[in-house]
């Protein structure tokens, strides 16, 4: 018997009515998520990236095909808390602390008053946060803000890990210290994890699978499966397999028309 | 140090520039007595004549400082005379209207962000509210007032004083309600949370930077709805019945003093908002990200 992917998409259609007439951001986009998978989205801006994102998390809906998630609607499986969403700006509520922000989910979700602090615990130490509980946002740096809001996508045990651009805003030195933490706490964790990016070396360094897309209208062009190891040292980058992917992603890239104009 | 040298400056200036004017401006009555008297007063003997005079046309710094003290420190408080006396009633009806503004302004507020409809139909009304001279609308809500049965002239002050008050805790409270952003409501949303968690978990603690800014405004409003509710409407007590008082019997010290005692009261009033805004503050995570 073969396992059941834990986000199925198949031909997947998106059209925004807009006062220019209608913009098709996904077209015929199907495409299957294992439990346990790294998946990076990766294309220049326009490509449906977010989009594909927003229409598994039930935040956007598709106006064709069909998508699943742990077997569900995508409205489903939001009201069954099936993954944490991170968004691009950690988005702390500043009147919060650290632990109030994470503790936010779980106050939404009805968890038990007395099971809170156990979790807030447990997910700040593996986003390397512990101490920083009783910090306000603005005590903390943009890298350790977006590690807070990872925890707090994390307090609530959803096996399904969504990122949209979560290290866009940082600085290269900051995101590939983040690459490497998240790459410990998805081995640790063993979530399932669907990553919007636009930075080539991000997209190979992190995913076991990769996700090629291309804009007008928005479709996936590529579909790589990493041969690179499940353990990654940062200096795997200059390794040649993992240039041979990177070189791959870009032919695809090529492929859809995101270089032209 | 620098700043409060540099506030000395700008208060040395105006007293300055009073003495100027309390001099050219009492002039003309020092000039006319002497010449009845068939004398040419010298420059001293002007100056001195314009600083002292009992129904000057602008009385001089001193004179109306002179005056307050009188009217807060020597009076017994519970004088007629006393401008503290005046003063507690004015405050009365301020923080009467000021609670009821902020009511108002954050009841209508929560009503125009959760309904479509409100907005629609309860905005323009607010803002027209805002269109109508306060002093033309005055005299027909102490008379309303009256009719509906209450003698006491508080309930058609503080009512005037809510009128002025409740428009900035509107404007700013709508504001507020609506500053998170369709990621701050994205989020929510991935939680699966419920309209009023969003109001309660959100909107509401982020809109309070924003009441509180216009806490201040609508305070100083309060007052000087309270005030005008004085002026035109018969009252015989608080710091408008004195300012009245003052211009129809020919007594400016009363109706300077009055001014004054205002304004400290209105500076009063705004430090306490500041300090209230602060502790907020502080218990808010101590700064804005």
């Amino acid at each position: 018997m073969t396992k059941k992917p834990v986000i199925s998409a198949r031909d997947l259609d998106l059209t925004f009515e807009t006062n220019d007439g209608p913009i098709h951001a996904l077209k015929g986009v199907s495409l299957d998520i294992e439990k346990g998978d790294f998946v990076s989205f990766i294309g220049p801006s326009g490509c449906g990236k977010t989009t594909f994102l927003r229409v598994i998390a039930g935040l956007e809906q598709a106006t064709g095909g069909d998508v699943s998630v742990n077997g569900m609607t995508p409205e489903e499986a939001r009201k069954s808390r099936a993954y944490g969403y991170v968004f691009q700006a950690a988005g702390l509520y500043p009147w919060r602390t650290i632990e109030g922000n994470i503790r936010l989910p779980l106050e939404i979700m009805g968890f038990a008053r007395a099971d809170m602090p156990r979790r807030i615990e447990r997910v700040l130490k593996l986003v390397d946060l512990e101490g920083f509980g009783r910090k306000y946002p603005w005590q903390l740096s943009g890298g350790m803000q977006q590690r807070a809001s990872i925890a707090r996508a994390l307090a609530f045990d959803a096996d399904i890990l969504l990122m949209d651009e979560p290290f866009g805003a940082l600085d290269e030195i900051v995101r590939d210290h983040l690459n490497e933490q998240l790459l410990a706490l998805w081995a640790k964790t063993e979530k399932t994890i669907g990553f919007v990016t636009h930075s080539i070396p991000e997209a190979v360094y992190l995913s076991t699978k990769i996700v090629v897309m291309s804009p007008r209208p928005g479709r996936i062009t590529d579909v790589i499966e990493s041969p690179l190891p499940r353990e990654r040292p940062l200096d795997i980058r200059d390794t040649p397999e993992f240039l041979e992917v990177a070189h791959r992603v870009r032919e695809g890239l090529r492929a859809g028309h995101a270089y032209d104009d | 140090m620098r700043n409060i040298l540099s506030i000395l400056t700008v208060v040395i200036a105006i007293i300055a520039l009073w003495y100027v004017g309390s001099f050219f401006m009492n002039r003309a009555w020092v000039m006319d007595q002497a010449a009845r008297a068939g004398e040419t007063p010298s420059l001293m003997q002007q100056i001195e004549g314009t600083m002292t005079q009992d129904r000057a046309k602008l009385p001089a710094p001193h004179q109306v400082a002179q005056e307050l003290w009188k009217g807060t420190v020597e009076k017994k408080v519970t004088s007629k005379r006393s401008l503290v006396y005046h003063g507690y009633i004015t405050f009365q009806s301020t923080m009467a209207g000021f609670a009821l503004g902020i009511f108002a302004g954050v009841a209508l507020a929560v009503l125009i962000v959760v309904s479509r409809v409100a907005d629609l139909a309860l905005m323009p009304w607010a803002i027209i509210s805002q269109t109508i001279p306060v002093v033309a609308l005055a005299p027909m809500i102490v008379v309303l007032s009256n009719a509906v049965g209450f003698e006491s002239l508080i309930v058609p002050k503080a009512l005037i004083a809510a009128y002025l008050s409740f428009f900035p805790v509107l404007v700013s409270m709508i504001a507020g309600l609506r500053s998170p952003d369709g990621m701050q409501l994205d989020l929510l949303r991935t939680y699966g949370a419920s309209q009023s968690q969003v109001f309660w978990k959100l909107r509401l603690p982020a809109s309070l930077p924003y009441f509180f800014a216009s806490l201040k405004i609508a305070v100083a409003a309060s007052l000087v709805g309270a005030i005008v509710g004085e002026l035109p409407t018969g009252a015989i007590a608080g710091l408008g019945a004195r300012m009245l008082i003052g211009s129809q019997f020919g007594q400016p010290m009363i109706m300077w003093s009055a001014l004054f005692a205002a304004a400290i009261l209105a500076a009063l009033l705004i430090w306490l908002v500041t300090g209230i805004e602060a502790l907020a503050a502080r218990m808010m995570g101590g700064r804005r990200a």
